[in-house]
């Protein structure tokens, strides 16, 4: 005997919904999976500079927040 | 006789030109205005006002300064999406990748709901002068905001917010109400100078603060959107850079005058708000107090107006949903969706009892540094690629120009940064 879904509709159209957007964001990788910029020496060090501030951002939030709790 | 008959002739086919040039300005104007005129938003006009109570007109020379600052910033992405015909989220995916292109979407939604959270605060403590309660300032925004997009067209949806960018302009009347000495507003404001005599503490908070209004993330990704969707073309990018000229050119106005208003009547009083500054001015000028307290809500809207658009446009132009404000509901649901979406919860969250306004209202700066020199470099660096600009890349003069003001904005916002995370070492 075939067992009956136990799933409401909007259960089911929720999980079809996030199932789509993830797909959205697979296909989104895909298309932009390589940077069309070509990657000289001053683009790199660019990146490398923004990568860099955005750590030391980063641990200065975090020593502050921290702080904040403790 | 043949003289006078010529002269007229010359005349009028100069004014017949002039009409013409005006006819085709006013077609191309907008995306330049708008977003110059609502880089003055509810911060904005908060920092304008704390800055005219505290220095008087003695800043007014740095606020000139900023306008070619925004104009040589806001010009390039003029070309940029007038060239690729793409928005500034787009071109980063396209142009670095994902990692550059996740980390941006991501930030400048989150930054732009805190931003949009902040313009509610500064419009309902506006309205609140006027005794209208804070939820009913909320209802009267999210429907007028809602109803300016879903009439289904770019070009109207862009003249109704030129109208209340012509608003902006109160501060004028306002400032002419208070009688300022016009020879003290040219004789401290034009001649650049340090108040005080010397560089403190206080002073250098100030300037970072300013500098902090002029360029905001969302206002790179705004611009480049608008010309998008508006459809400028390559041949379109002269009257592009004029218009974020004017725009230019009015947001420093604006500026100049919310400070005459204050640093006349408001000179050496503790005020830490628009709102505060409208509300200690009614007593002395009524009409220059209620003209404060409407131009602090017109800047909120604006603010509201652009940033609730630049999240939708950014999330559509990556996930590929019909993101133009040209399409109607059914042709772009995801995109009014995310639009209403974004523009409710920021409304919701100031009507909450004991909500941490202040505490968004200072995390909105940390975060907005988090995203400006990604998005200020990706800028340059895109501006740079024959491949992508072809004869619109970015000059010589350009790359020296962008780069000293990329350095300079990003230096300031930083530090700005962190004096609101730690006040302690810059008092």
């Amino acid at each position: 005997m075939a067992k009956r879904s136990t799933k409401s509709p909007f259960h089911k159209k929720l999980v079809n919904a996030i199932q789509n957007q993830v797909r959205v964001v697979r296909e989104i990788n895909t298309k932009y999976a390589a940077p069309r910029i070509k990657m000289t020496k001053w683009v790199s060090i660019a990146l490398l500079g923004i990568r860099i501030y955005l750590i030391v951002l980063v641990i200065i939030l975090v020593y502050k927040f921290i702080t904040l709790v403790i | 006789m043949k003289e006078g008959i010529g002269l007229r002739a010359r005349f009028f086919y100069r004014y017949r030109r002039f009409i013409k040039t005006l006819k085709i300005y006013l077609m191309i104007a907008g995306p330049g205005i708008i977003v110059m005129v609502a880089d003055n938003d509810a911060g904005g006009i908060t920092t304008y006002t704390v800055t005219g109570s505290k220095f008087g007109y003695d800043l007014i020379w740095f606020l000139i300064l900023l306008g070619p600052i925004a104009y040589i910033v806001q010009e390039m992405t003029v070309r940029l999406g007038a060239v690729t015909k793409r928005g500034h989220a787009e071109a980063i995916f396209d142009a670095f990748g994902t990692f550059w292109g996740w980390f941006s979407l991501g930030d400048l939604l989150l930054v732009n709901w805190l931003t949009l959270i902040t313009e509610f605060i500064g419009m309902t403590a506006a309205l609140s002068i006027f005794g209208i309660q804070p939820f009913i300032t909320v209802i009267i925004v999210l429907v007028l905001l809602i109803v300016m997009i879903l009439q289904g067209r770019y070009w109207t949806w862009e003249k109704i917010v030129l109208l209340f960018c012509v608003l902006n302009l109160i501060y004028i009347p306002a400032a002419f109400l208070v009688n300022p000495s016009w020879s003290s507003v040219l004789g401290n404001g034009l001649i650049p100078h340090l108040p005080g005599g010397a560089f403190r503490g206080e002073l250098f908070f100030f300037l970072m603060a300013n500098i902090g209004t002029t360029i905001a993330p969302w206002m790179v990704f705004f611009q480049q959107s608008s010309v998008v969707d508006k459809g400028m073309k390559e041949k379109d990018i002269p009257w592009g850079k004029f218009d974020t000229m004017v725009g230019a050119a009015f947001t420093v106005i604006v500026a100049i005058f919310c400070i005459v208003v204050t640093g006349t009547v408001l000179y050496g009083t503790n005020i830490e708000s628009a709102a505060q500054a409208a509300r200690s001015l009614i007593p002395i000028n009524q009409y220059a107090g209620v003209f404060l307290a409407i131009g602090l809500f017109d800047a909120g809207l604006l603010g509201a107006v652009c940033i609730s658009l630049v999240s939708s446009w950014a999330f559509g132009e990556v996930w590929g949903w019909a993101h133009s404000l040209n399409n109607r509901i059914r042709e772009a649901p995801w995109f009014y969706f995310l639009y209403i979406i974004i523009l409710v919860s920021a409304g919701i969250v100031v009507l909450i009892p004991g909500a941490p306004l202040v505490l968004i209202t200072l995390f909105v700066q940390v975060i907005a540094v988090t995203l400006l020199p990604a998005a200020l470099v990706f800028l340059i660096l895109l501006l740079n690629n024959e491949e992508i600009m072809g004869k619109y890349k970015n000059t010589k003069l350009q790359n020296i120009l962008s780069t000293i003001i990329v350095v300079f904005i990003v230096t300031l916002s930083t530090f700005y940064c962190l004096s609101v995370i730690f006040p302690q070492y810059f008092t």
